[in-house]
């Protein structure tokens, strides 16, 4: 057995994924002595550039930067250390029969595209975005709070409770139930209650199933459309938008500020366990063998792989290994990263128009979304997908060599395990033609412009990043797993059944996307039980 | 149909132009265009002082186009009118026009407008801002058409006190026969035209609806007929002058409509706006008539109301306190200016009970940037009632002949 | 006679089982009621009817297992008429070609998986804990949130409580799965499929959900609450079928002093001066009354009944998207042998038989519906009436009654063309379960939800009037603003299934509408 290292450091953050970045960031600038480990010889997780082909840069995972709290971006200085967000405007639907559905920032515009598929809905529009932002307005400050156990008795989670219920009672009788309608509701019913024309529904619902195993017609699936307003309004105004240089950029500026602040990161470290002494976290084995001692271990790996491969079973509650099993995290979206030789042409888009620029998609009716679910749940990947295809490279210049393009494109769905047995490259290869086909129908030049094209499977995703799954959100959204049921009932506050040991992960309260709050959660939890100040 | 003209698309020219659009190009002096509904309108022609005191004294031409249209009918449109808005539309005659306002069902305002009666069965709704969702789910039950008419129809505002005669020149012949809100068909140089007597200035003044395609002939004959009687085109911001004088609520400035609200407590209701005129207990169900209703009993938290402001500083956005101290505030300025006509520092105001009761005298702080240092005004301000303005020519028919 | 001179206090539109319900309660409290039932005899969904010449069968509701035992005291039922023809049915979950299982028998479930048998009673136990929790949530009318009346903060703290006293583990435990799906419930659970499948349809019977869908947990809790109050006599049938229940119902009311009159159907509800002022039938008769109670669904009530005229803009809105297309179909057969269901006991064969394979099974059969498309491979609630109540038959025949999941409201190419293809692949299942049953077949009738619609008068033929779900549950349901009986319209009241807690053979929506009208009268 290698020798212990030198030094007992105050905090180990497992993974250096944005969430455990994040974490260590404000436990770094509270004065404690933080080391970040990840497996990888890169840092970022799920938020990296990568160099995979000649001089193109992939955000081969996440690829849009919509999420990330307004507040971390703020208090770690992030802009300071090099991260730039370039806004995108717009996106599109491309329809079967040739036609198109655009979105446009400006609201007259938006008004006139919507209402050449319907003219109620292109007003009816105002009453969605209306009813989607007093939802956001609601949610919003929760975000970056830790969800109470309500079965608790103590003063902190009862005026957490308190705070929740005053919070709802005062937006009135009838939004509240709104509220609940709406985070109870399936997308396409929810779409029904504005919407008449299919086309405008189909685009809409599309951000209500990315990532999910869950389909437009799934109850629940509606609040999930938070996310594509989450980002308009007040001082989050412009948050979405492509990081310059991919989306390694974000992470590579949480690392830059972790280092300013003292932290350290070790890269091509993976952790075997988790060490843990008279039931409290001490530290982490590595691979190697390597041991290395902290008062505080922070796991920003999902839950499941935290407890049921790096806690040895002995130390957990059987109640606890049995609802870690039982936590949902399923593979559901694959990716394509793909070196094209020039923009490809799609004649759906009338020429000059500037969603181009913005996401793409191809999905025309919520039907065949919903089809795209079936074969997911029978456990092949969907014969005509749900694709979420960005070209970053219009807009960065560092993401392709000149006159040459970087396209992103997220794939729904994709599953993790195959009916017919294991993923092989040829499946791999299958798959990843189902998808160019798909695009190619709006696209003729397409395929004879790819140079490149990185598959990516949950399989791919799990084996590479560490996601269950290959996960995006580290575990569903569902009812069942939000605020205080996530990840646990009963440990929804950071904390674990090991003392010293806490989770920082999307597995935790509010979940997914590279939002940070997660990790900003989990650090205000530590640095409250080590007795320290709160350093926002 | 649509009077627009072959454009660059809309994600390149998200706005539209109106049919009077190349004249109001020409005759304005500051390129100082605004979007209003979609379209793109003139703001201040040449300076918003003289557009205003044209308003006052003569004649003056505003392109109202964009202002929002449906055309109404169906067996029926009258009960779902009645059913829509808060005022008895059977007592709408044809050829007549109303005031109206609408709510939802918690009795907060949606937008206001105006009904024209056409035919029995037959109504142009003109609205500040586009109605088709609300309409249409309105119309859920009952056998009635709704259709968008905006770009089918060219409308021109003739308001101030010459403009009678100035019609008349122009052909419209026994215009001075037109009572307040009522409406005559009329053809001039074979050009089919709409008027009403009815506008936004509180002044004498008319509407005149039209084909998009007689529009420019119309504007033109207009400007030749009025030479003599100072006619000129005006923007927003000297009718927006004129309406504060008159009294008049503009939506998104004196309220926000209760389908755009997003924080809790912005709705308005009529009776809150000073409105309660507008809402007629004795008809059949309306929507947002019980919750009114049950307001009505419970007594008003805040009303708008007109302020009379000390000095002549206008108090725009200017908070409402209890008293000179600053202590307890009670309410907002919505609207104000410096009346040049009543020679009155004018404002609406939204004040909460019981300090709306005209006479009560709350203060106004005003900020004042003076040369780019910001001073500070507590002005009193005196509860008055509404409109500031309202001469008696408004109402005159037959109005004067010259 | 004159509208002016009827001396009736309360009209009741619609005989159905909670018309008859809320009747009876408001008869037996003083109150003159008159319940005007549009079809030739009472009942609504529980009704026994002729559907062959000699062949008797339950038309809509087929089974008694949600009716709280304490209603049934309290209205005495059995002085009126009411007798079981069988209690305590089993459940047993059919398999082609293997042997069937016995819902809740230990051994039968140990021969299948060991580990099932063990997970079991735990899962069975702390499901019946958690329905115990929700049939107070059940029985008692939906608080309103925000109100300032003590009655709706009670409720909603009485809630609280309760699920406070099933103690930290259970409550965790109910607040995590009260959200979930109800296949990911049983995956979690247990490893046979015909176990995962049976539980799966109990799931989603009546509902417009595969059993992936989140929300089936609680329209399975939903279930066991509901039989939970039912208590012994759980999935019960009432001897000459469903149509009993209803006469013995009407046999309260009118004993208590309502009075009854079918073929009446109404037009419309009458308003005066912003109040409910009575009824016209479609006969133009005109019948007054302070208090007008609809059995009707929310939409039957307020889009026709009444009239948007008579209701805000918003709420109408609310109510024009309340989910009432219905996806359940109902099959009669009449045939002249008792069908040999593989391997089904002579116990069995008299309770319900579950066509439901598998979770996956029951999930794919509705993927059909969400394209507008019948099950190719339906799901299906089956009963042998005649098992235990030989005179709904001629003798020595039967009747098999059905329910069948999942048929659209609307299918592409319309019903004409589609139901004979629908029932052909009704039979073909039928068939690979009970061999020769199809040989046997004297008579056929399959309902749509279309044909529901029409002959039970509920909008989108839905047996809860309209889909239970999260959105469309307790104080939501049908709509804000009329989640607690009473109306927009002073003095016009809901009873039916669009009212919490939903449809079934319940009578408790019933019940809480009369109390409602009663404490307001005392107001």
């Amino acid at each position: 057995m290698a020798a212990a290292s030198q030094r007992r450091h105050d905090v180990i953050v497992i993974g250096a994924g944005h969430n455990g970045l994040v974490a260590a960031c404000y436990m770094a600038r509270a004065g404690l002595d933080v080391l970040v480990l990840e497996r990888n010889d890169y840092i970022g997780g799920a938020a990296v550039s990568r160099k995979l082909y000649e001089d193109f840069t992939y955000s081969n995972c996440s690829y849009v930067c919509s999420l990330l709290r307004p507040e971390i971006m703020r208090t770690l200085e992030l802009p300071r250390f090099g991260l730039q967000i370039i806004p995108y405007e717009g996106g599109c639907t491309m329809m079967r029969d040739g036609g198109h559905l655009a979105l446009y920032d400006n609201h007259d515009a938006l008004r006139r595209e919507l209402s050449r598929h319907s003219k109620r809905d292109a007003e009816a529009y105002d009453r969605f975005s209306r009813d989607i932002i007093r939802q956001c307005k609601f949610i919003k400050p929760l975000l970056m709070r830790e969800p109470p156990d309500p079965t608790s008795f103590k003063p902190r989670d009862l005026m957490e409770l308190l705070y929740l219920g005053q919070r709802l009672y005062n937006v009135g009788e009838q939004r509240m139930y709104d509220t609940i309608r709406f985070w109870t509701m399936s997308a396409a019913d929810f779409l029904d209650e504005y919407f008449e024309s299919e086309i405008v529904k189909a685009h809409f619902s599309g951000s209500s199933i990315i990532g999910t195993a869950l389909g437009p017609r799934s109850p629940g699936s509606a609040y999930v459309l938070l996310h594509h307003y989450m980002g308009d309004i007040d001082e989050t105004v412009g948050a979405w938008g492509f990081a310059r240089g991919g989306m390694g950029a974000v992470t590579a500026a949480l690392a830059g500020s972790l280092q300013a602040s003292g932290g350290s990161v070790r890269t091509a470290a993976p952790v075997e366990q988790v060490l843990i002494r008279n039931g409290r976290a001490r530290g982490v084995v590595l691979a190697s063998g390597e041991e290395i001692e902290a008062n505080t271990v922070v796991s920003n790996m999902d839950v499941k792989r935290t407890f049921l491969k790096a806690v040895a079973p002995e130390h957990l509650p059987e109640d606890f290994l049995t609802a870690v099993g039982r936590f949902k995290i399923r593979g559901s979206s694959g990716k394509l990263n793909i070196a094209l030789d020039g923009l490809p042409t799609f004649p759906a888009i009338p020429a000059g128009a500037p969603c181009i620029r913005g996401d793409m998609h191809i999905t025309d009716t919520i039907a065949m979304m919903e089809r795209a679910y079936d074969d997911w749940k029978e456990g092949r990947w969907s014969a005509a997908p749900y694709v979420d295809m960005l070209v970053p490279s219009q807009i960065d210049p560092t993401m392709a060599p000149d006159g040459k393009h970087y396209m992103s494109v997220f794939v729904q769905y994709c599953p993790y395990e195959l009916a017919d047995g294991p993923w092989t490259d040829a499946k791999r290869q299958a798959f990843g033609a189902t998808v160019i086909d798909a695009i190619a129908r709006q696209s003729p030049d397409f395929k004879s412009l790819i140079r490149h094209a990185e598959i990516r499977t949950p399989w791919d995703i799990e084996n590479e990043v560490g996601l269950t799954e290959g996960n995006i959100f580290q575990g569903e959204l569902t009812m069942d797993q939000l605020l205080f049921n996530r990840p646990v009932p009963g440990y929804a506050q950071y904390r674990t059944p090991v003392r010293g040991l806490y989770l920082s992960g999307s597995s935790t309260h509010p979940g997914g996307g590279v939002m940070g709050a997660p990790g900003a959660n989990a650090a205000r939890r530590v640095l409250a039980d080590l007795g320290r100040g709160d350093t926002r | 149909m649509n009077t627009a003209r072959p454009v660059a698309p809309h994600f390149r020219k998200p706005l539209l132009e109106t049919p009077f659009h190349d004249r109001a190009r020409e005759l304005q002096q500051n390129d100082h265009f605004v979007a209003w509904a979609g379209y793109s309108t003139v703001d201040v022609f040449t300076t918003v002082e003289q557009e205003y005191f044209a308003v006052r004294n003569a004649t003056t031409l505003y392109d109202l186009t964009p202002m929002v249209k449906y055309r109404i009918a169906g067996p029926d449109a009258e009960r779902y009118l009645n059913r829509l808005v808060t005022r008895d539309v059977r007592k709408l005659k044809v050829g007549r026009v109303s005031y109206v306002v609408w709510c939802n069902d918690s009795g907060h305002i949606i937008d206001d407008g105006t009904i024209f009666r056409l035919g029995p069965q037959d109504f142009r709704v003109c609205t500040a801002e586009r109605q088709l969702d609300w309409f249409s789910d309105s119309a859920i039950g009952f056998d009635v058409a709704i259709e968008e008419v905006t770009g089918d129809i060219a409308a021109l505002a003739v308001q101030g006190p010459t403009s009678c005669f100035v019609l008349k020149r122009f052909g419209l012949e026994g215009i001075e026969r037109l009572r307040p809100f009522e409406l005559g068909e009329f053809t001039v140089g074979g050009w089919p035209i709409m008027a009403s007597r009815t506008g936004f200035t509180g002044d004498l003044g008319y509407e005149l609806w039209m084909r998009p395609a007689d529009a420019v002939s119309v504007w033109d004959e207009l400007m030749a007929a009025g030479r003599t009687r100072g006619i000129r085109p005006i923007g927003s911001q000297a009718l927006n002058m004129a309406r504060i004088e008159a009294g008049f609520l503009l939506p998104n400035v004196d309220f926000v409509s209760a389908e755009h609200t997003v924080r809790i407590n912005r709705d308005r209701t009529p009776l809150e706006l000073g409105l309660g005129w507008l809402v007629d207990f004795d008809k059949p169900h309306f929507t947002g008539r019980r919750a009114l209703l049950l307001q009505r009993e419970q007594g008003l938290k805040r009303l708008l109301v007109g302020l009379d402001v000390a000095g002549n500083k206008p108090a725009h956005n200017a908070l409402l306190y209890a008293e000179e101290a600053g202590r307890r505030e009670v309410g907002s300025v919505t609207s104000a200016m410096w009346s040049p006509t009543c020679k009155r520092n004018i404002a609406l105001a939204i004040i909460d009970a019981p300090y709306h009761a005209v006479g009560t005298t709350v203060w106004a702080d005003i900020y004042l940037n003076r040369e780019l240092v910001w001073e500070r005004r507590m002005a009193a301000a005196r509860v008055v009632g509404r409109p500031f303005f309202a001469p008696e020519r408004r109402r005159a028919t037959p109005p004067a002949d010259r | 006679m004159s509208a002016a001179t009827v001396p009736f206090d309360v009209i009741i539109a619609g005989a159905g089982h909670n018309g008859l319900v809320c009747a009876a309660t408001l008869a037996r409290a003083g109150r003159r009621v008159l319940v005007l039932e549009a079809g030739a005899t009472v009942g609504g969904c529980a009704v026994t009817r002729e559907f062959a010449p000699g062949f008797r069968v339950s038309a809509g509701a087929h089974l008694l297992h949600q009716m709280p035992a304490g209603l049934i005291d309290e209205l005495g039922l059995a002085a009126h008429g009411l007798e079981f023809a069988a209690t305590g049915l089993p459940t047993t979950a059919l398999a082609a070609g293997a042997a069937p299982l016995e819902i809740g028998d230990a051994a039968a479930l140990a021969r299948r998986s060991a580990a099932d048998a063990r997970a079991w009673p735990l899962y069975d136990a702390r499901l019946r804990r958690f329905a115990r929790l929700l049939h107070g949530l059940l029985a008692a009318p939906a608080p309103r949130l925000g109100s300032d009346a003590w009655s709706d903060r009670l409720a909603l703290g009485k809630l609280g409580l309760k699920l406070r006293l099933l103690g930290k583990r259970d409550m965790r435990e109910f607040l995590r799965v009260i959200g979930m799906n109800a296949y990911d419930l049983v995956t979690d659970e247990f490893e046979s499929p015909l176990l995962k499948g049976a539980l799966s349809l109990d799931a989603v019977l009546g509902t417009n959900f595969g059993p992936r869908a989140p929300g089936t947990v609680l329209t399975l809790l939903y279930r066991l609450a509901a039989e939970s109050a039912a208590g012994p006599r759980a999935l019960a049938q009432p001897k000459g079928g469903m149509g009993a229940v209803s006469q013995a119902l009407a046999r309260a009311a009118t004993a208590a002093g309502a009075t009854i009159r079918t073929a009446a159907p109404v037009a419309r509800i009458a308003v005066r001066e912003d109040r409910a002022a009575g009824v016209v039938l479609e006969s133009g008769e005109e019948l007054a009354a302070g208090t007008v109670i609809s059995n009707a669904d929310a939409k039957t009530t307020f889009l026709k009944l009444l009239g948007p005229e008579y209701l805000d803009t918003g709420f109408v809105r609310r109510v024009d998207h309340f989910r009432s297309r219905g996806v359940t179909a109902k099959l009669h057969l009449a045939v002249d042998r008792l069908p040999a269901f593989g391997g089904a006991s002579p116990r069995a064969l008299g309770g319900r038989l579950l066509v439901a394979p598998s979770a996956d099974y029951v999930e794919r059969a509705w993927n059909h519906s969400k394209y507008l498309e019948w099950s190719a491979q339906p799901a299906l609630e089956i009963t042998l009436p005649t098992v235990h109540d030989p005179a709904l038959a001629p003798a020595g025949r039967h009747v098999l009654s059905a329910i069948v999941q999942y048929a659209p409201f609307a299918p592409e190419g319309g019903w004409q063309a589609q139901k004979p293809l629908f029932l052909e692949a009704v039979l073909g299942v039928l068939e690979a379960h009970a061999p020769g049953l199809r040989d046997s077949i004297l008579a056929a009738e399959l309902s749509t939800p279309a044909d529901l619609e029409r002959e039970f008068r509920m909008s989108g033929g839905h047996w809860h009037h309209g889909d239970l779900a999260f959105d469309q549950f307790y104080m939501v349901r049908p709509v804000p603003g009329a989640a607690q009986h009473s109306t927009p319209l002073a003095g016009l009241y809901l009873c039916g299934a669009s009212c919490h807690p939903g449809g079934g053979v319940m009578g408790i929506a019933g019940r809480n509408a009369a109390h409602r009208v009663l404490a307001e009268a005392a107001r």
